[in-house]
């Protein structure tokens, strides 16, 4: 019996660009009427080449972005930002960690705060269980109490993404949104990261969205795979189908495209090279 | 309990390493420009007199001698002890003007610096966040002003409020507004589309806490060194205002208003112009000099690691 967390049907996004004295005005579709579910405490990765709709897809779930046409539903709910105005509980069904940890918390902010922040805005929470839940939270993510008092300058980039995934988790939100979450770090940081959201995800009983263009990681972290193609979905499956059995073309020079560092593959490659 | 507290002390003797770390990054930067140093202590040294202006003035600043009209300074032929800087065509001490002037100089220059300041910052961000037709009202009416002559508006405003110091520091403000609010508008659309502020908004935080809270403290570094520049545009104008006879009205000890004053006797008592002309300019250069180290020390783009 599973339950369904985050549904899209037929997500459509247009951007208009110019439209001035000068320019004729065009339309740019960047979701091409998209489709998908995930049942809760499953992961569904989002694949493709940079441009291809991903992040706009992700902006529409996370309810920053309106869709232009298509329906989204958020625990069997049918949510639009155009129409309806936002309520905190609405808030804290779905939150977003970015690609950037550099740009994602205010340099002017402690760390504290940084994490009491949804707390503050969302709850009539008094400042002590404030401050008592985000420390909490602070060393779920395996940070130490000594960087409360922290601001963001001094932190690397996988602690600043360990902040950032704290932060998203504060709401306790039934859908967390990871927009490339690991892309800027190095690949011993990816791993800690990519372990740390596994963890949290059985803990906690997440549901993830999680975009990527890194198909080693995808593999790792997923359980349905969508790929992405000019903003239309060109494979949907679960992971071992897609892996296994590409339908797409696309799909199957994104694989590929993927390097291989096994005993086997490199041989291979040493005997063409030398035939 | 105890651990609590200890974890409390912790973390505020953190904090307060942090903002001694940032106080000493400043200061680097900020020496660096030895102009910018001099400035500042020049600055400082004027404050000083000013606030002791009561201890330090030989004598009321609206007292005249009649018995001493037209003194010269001390180390001129006539000159008198009593009247270090020499006395004005009423017979009163140029000194203890001069140092009652600075009062008023500095004073002029916080109260319109802060109008200028907390308007611009406010219609500048509620222009950069919100943008459509909000901003381009705004922009288009600072434009406006802007067009002007900054001197001839106020003017203008002076002559339509009357004529007085108070009057003259509103119409002052008003005339450096424009520029606070481009500065401001400018940082908030840079600042306005980062993550982090994206990140403040699926917290759920509301528009005002948005733009007061997360975005602002962060354009701050160009609006306090547009705002140590325009202290000293301010006095400048004051002073011309009061030359014109449209700011602090006689006997006001104000600079400008000195200045008019002595107007007529330029060529028989030189010290009667030359002085406050002179303490315009030092006050002004010292503040330009401290403004540019304040660019260096607080612009990110320029420091070099």
């Amino acid at each position: 019996m599973s339950e369904i967390v985050v549904e899209g049907r037929n997500i459509v996004r247009d951007y208009r660009i110019g439209g001035g004295l000068f320019a004729k005005e065009r339309v740019v579709h960047a979701v091409k009427g998209v489709s998908f579910k995930v049942d809760k405490g499953k992961t569904l990765a989002i694949v493709g080449e940079s441009g291809c709709g991903k992040s706009t897809l992700a902006r529409i779930i996370t309810m920053i972005d309106a869709q232009t046409d298509g329906e989204l539903l958020i625990d069997g709910a049918p949510v639009d930002i155009r129409t309806q105005s936002m309520t905190p509980e609405m808030r804290r069904k779905v939150q977003i960690v970015f690609q950037n940890p550099y740009g994602s918390l205010n340099p002017r902010q402690k760390i504290g705060d940084v994490l009491g922040e949804p707390l503050l805005v969302n709850t009539g929470m008094p400042a002590a269980e404030r401050r008592d839940r985000a420390m909490q939270m602070l060393l779920k993510v395996g940070l130490a109490p000594e960087h409360f008092n922290r601001y963001p300058h001094m932190f690397s980039g996988g602690q600043r993404q360990r902040i950032a995934i704290a932060r998203a988790l504060m709401l306790n939100p039934r859908l967390l949104v990871l927009d490339e979450p690991v892309s800027a770090l190095d690949l011993s940081v990816q791993a800690q990261v990519l372990n740390l959201l596994a963890d949290l995800q059985d803990e906690f009983e997440l549901t993830y969205v999680f975009i990527s263009h890194d198909l080693s990681v995808v593999k790792y972290i997923a359980d349905d795979v969508m790929v992405m193609y000019f903003g239309e979905a060109v494979e949907y499956g679960s992971r071992d189908a897609v892996f296994a059995d590409p339908k797409h073309d696309y799909t199957r020079t994104l694989f590929a495209a993927t390097p291989r560092a096994d005993v086997e593959s490199i041989r291979q490659r040493l005997a063409k090279k030398a035939a | 309990m105890a651990e609590a507290t200890t974890t409390a002390m912790d973390q505020a003797k953190a904090g307060a390493a942090s903002r001694r770390q940032m106080l000493t990054e400043f200061w680097f930067y900020f020496s660096e420009n030895k102009g910018a140093v001099i400035g500042l202590v020049v600055f400082v040294f004027l404050v000083v007199l000013a606030l002791l202006a009561h201890v330090i003035a030989p004598h009321d600043p609206n007292a005249q001698f009649r018995d001493a009209v037209l003194v010269p300074p001390f180390w001129q032929d006539g000159g008198r002890a009593a009247f270090l800087l020499g006395t004005d065509q009423v017979g009163r001490d140029m000194l203890s003007r001069l140092l009652f002037g600075a009062q008023y100089s500095l004073f002029i220059g916080v109260v319109v610096t802060t109008l200028a300041l907390t308007g611009g910052i406010f219609v500048g961000v509620i222009a950069g966040y919100f943008r459509g037709w909000v901003d381009t009202v705004i922009m288009r009416l600072m434009d406006i002003i802007l067009a002007f002559p900054s001197l001839l508006l106020a003017l203008v405003l002076v002559a339509v409020l009357g004529p007085g110091l108070m009057n003259a520091m509103i119409a002052i403000a008003l005339v450096l507004q424009p520029h606070f609010v481009r500065l401001t508008r400018a940082a908030v659309m840079t600042e306005k589309g980062k993550d982090y502020v994206v990140a403040a908004r699926v917290a759920g935080a509301k528009p005002l806490r948005l733009m007061f809270r997360t975005i602002l403290p962060n354009c701050m570094a160009p609006l306090i060194v547009q705002a140590t520049l325009s202290f000293s545009t301010a006095i400048l104008d004051a002073a011309a205002l009061g030359f014109l006879g449209m700011g602090a009205q006689p006997p006001t000890p104000e600079w400008g208003t000195m200045l008019a004053e002595a107007r007529e006797f330029i060529l028989r008592a030189w010290w009667v112009v030359t002085l406050p002309g002179v303490a315009i300019l030092v006050t002004v250069l010292a503040i330009n000099l401290m403004g540019d180290g304040l660019r260096d020390a607080l612009d990110p783009k320029l420091k070099r690691s």
